[in-house]
């Protein structure tokens, strides 16, 4: 059980010093891979927690898709070997002070509530409620507790969004301009 | 054990790491990667409450699944406005587009 805990130990630090070089580094390229390694660790995470299916959907949407197309985007706008301009020096003081005061906030307000601290985690890896076909099934059911309607309606999303990418990226040609 | 109040101190402070981008950077797809960690620590939230407090539902687990496929739709939204922009002004510092300001 110690092992699980240094687990949990290493991954959060790799999560958060991983997320706050995203944010600071000066070169847009290094930033976007600093935040593939940040959504590679959450995905860790899930696995630790016993979420299998949904650090799967994490490293193959986010990893594989979002940041792969940040990546792209990355490299059609920008000189990616450059350097990007500081921020002003006034706005990172003010912006670490506001997040820092927001931070610890919210520390206490959580600290008030005594019944997280007792809780556990059940690792029951064997689960029926926690495997893929358990999944699917209460996605598609349209009784109770089913997901059916969400699920249509994010489908029509994704499709509207798709359509919308390629109407707002193509290129319209210059007798039009 | 790992208890629920260490993924929340987790999950938050990924949360203000994110705002902090949001604040300090001008760089539109610098700024659509603050989003990114912000989402994810939302998502780490409803997976640790699912996990935690009603292991045998699915619900947070939807959410999350809800919440990806959102942000994934919202990035690739993002990333065609930011490149038609590019085209228009050859530039995408949020300073640069000020077009539309009154």
């Amino acid at each position: 059980m110690i092992g699980s805990e240094w687990v949990f130990y290493i991954l959060s630090a790799f999560i958060l010093v991983t997320g706050g070089l995203s944010v600071t580094t000066r070169k847009i390229f290094r930033s976007a891979i600093w935040l593939l390694f940040c959504l590679t660790g959450i995905a860790g995470l899930y696995f630790w927690l016993g979420m299998l299916f949904i650090a799967a959907v994490q490293i193959v949407v986010y990893v594989g898709g979002i940041v792969v197309l940040i990546i792209f985007s990355i490299f059609l706008t920008q000189q990616s070997g450059k350097d990007m301009p500081p921020p002003v020096r006034s706005r990172t003081i003010f912006s670490a002070l506001a997040v820092c005061v927001g931070f610890l906030l919210t520390c206490v307000l959580m600290s008030q509530y005594s019944r997280f601290k007792a809780l556990e985690p059940q690792y029951d890896y064997a689960a029926p409620d926690m495997s893929v076909s358990a999944i699917g099934t209460q996605m598609l059911s349209t009784t109770e507790h089913g997901y059916a309607l969400p699920f249509e309606v994010i489908s029509i999303l994704l499709l509207a969004a798709m359509i919308a990418c390629i109407v707002l990226a193509i290129k319209s040609k210059p007798e039009e301009k | 054990m790992i208890p629920l109040n260490y993924i929340l101190f987790l999950s938050t402070a990924l949360f203000f790491i994110g705002m902090y981008g949001l604040f300090t950077r001008r760089n539109m797809i610098t700024m659509l990667m603050s989003v990114e960690l912000i989402l994810n620590s939302v998502n780490i939230n409803f997976v640790a409450f699912n996990k935690y407090l009603y292991p045998e539902k699915l619900e947070g687990l939807f959410f999350s699944l809800f919440i990806i496929a959102i942000a994934a739709a919202e990035a690739a939204v993002a990333i065609a406005i930011i490149i038609n922009l590019y085209r228009n002004i050859r530039s995408i510092d949020v300073e640069a587009a000020d077009e539309m300001k009154f």
